[in-house]
């Protein structure tokens, strides 16, 4: 079976930092900042670990403000 | 296979739900109301009823929800959204009217107002988010706040002999004659997501279809004024809250 590859894409002046689209992840792939924030001051999150992404949304499902934006693709 | 080459149109499943306009949303971080308005603007777009949708914003923390959700909203007074609603959906009989209620307008001064509306069987859907305790005035006692829990107006906990005991307004509604859909559900992981968007997409299609009155409770997270982390109030909601509100649907008559 072919493996699927995702990305995510945080819009991260809306991301609030809450941590729910981390522990939703199956794979690890987000964390939030340590050293960036917006300009509202919060800690955003981010892709650590982009490789493992398979694109399955669960991130972007529990997102409460819609920032996650998910593309899938399957390999070659 | 580089990022770039992910990120392409085409390769698009998932983003912001279309109706969900770029209004930053004034709720904490990590607020269940954030959930439930993706999921209602996704049930609405998927409907195409975007033109033809009148929505309720309550008084509460979803107050300002006519700011996030491009339908055409009309703000109730205190506690009278259902009774707007039905006024609404009397006049506007081809229209989706919904109202969005937190358990301080619904369960509390607005008891009256729902249970009527329920009962009379207007062909409306009754959106309740129940977090069990008042959000936007800084956490006091609700009605619906569990035997034991603190909050700023009962520190040492709620206790039947002072305070009362909860009040279980959906298993209330699924007495009435005049409620068709009944449920309660939640948005603390994708599953439980996914099943709320379901109940919603159903009691906005049995309103459509004329069969009676339906309420969604949603239960829900309030981790500011449980004073914990966004993860961790789900966590304690698992444990808590769903002993005493356990989910699934009260009522299905459609």
């Amino acid at each position: 079976m072919a493996k699927m590859r995702g990305a995510t894409v945080v819009d991260t002046e809306r991301c609030k930092g809450c941590g729910l689209c981390i522990v939703a992840c199956p794979f690890k792939v987000l964390a939030l900042s340590t050293k960036n924030v917006n300009q509202k001051g919060y800690n955003y999150a981010e892709a650590v670990a982009p490789d493992a992404c398979t694109g399955c949304t669960s991130c972007a499902i529990v997102c409460p403000d819609g920032c996650i934006t998910v593309y899938r693709k399957k390999e070659d | 296979m580089t990022k770039e080459e992910i990120i392409q149109p085409e390769n698009l499943v998932y983003k912001k739900p279309e109706l969900l306009n770029d209004t930053p949303m004034h709720y904490c971080p990590g607020c269940s109301h954030g959930v439930v308005h993706k999921l209602v603007a996704e049930v609405i777009a998927e409907m195409g009823m975007q033109e033809k949708t009148i929505a309720i914003s309550p008084v509460g923390c979803a107050v300002f929800a006519y700011k996030y959700i491009d339908v055409d909203w009309q703000e109730a007074a205190h506690g009278r959204a259902p009774a707007l609603a039905s006024a609404i959906k009397r006049l506007w009989p081809d229209r989706l009217v919904f109202t969005y209620q937190g358990d301080g307008d619904l369960a509390c001064i607005g008891t009256g107002e729902t249970i009527h509306a329920l009962n009379r069987g207007e062909n409306i859907t009754i959106i309740f988010i129940n977090n069990a305790i008042y959000g936007m005035t800084g956490g006091q006692m609700a009605p619906t706040t569990l035997l034991g829990m603190k909050t700023a107006t009962c520190p040492y906990g709620r206790e039947p002999a002072l305070h009362g005991y909860p009040l279980k307004v959906t298993e209330i509604a699924a007495t009435l004659q005049g409620t068709c859909y009944v449920t309660r559900q939640s948005v603390q992981s994708v599953a439980a997501i996914l099943k709320a968007k379901k109940a919603i997409r159903k009691a906005f299609e049995y309103s459509m279809q004329g069969k009676g009155s339906n309420l969604v409770e949603i239960v829900s997270t309030c981790n500011t004024n449980w004073r914990m982390s966004p993860v961790k109030a789900n966590q304690w909601m698992e444990e808590n809250m769903f002993p005493f509100y356990p989910l699934g649907d009260l009522k299905d008559n459609g």
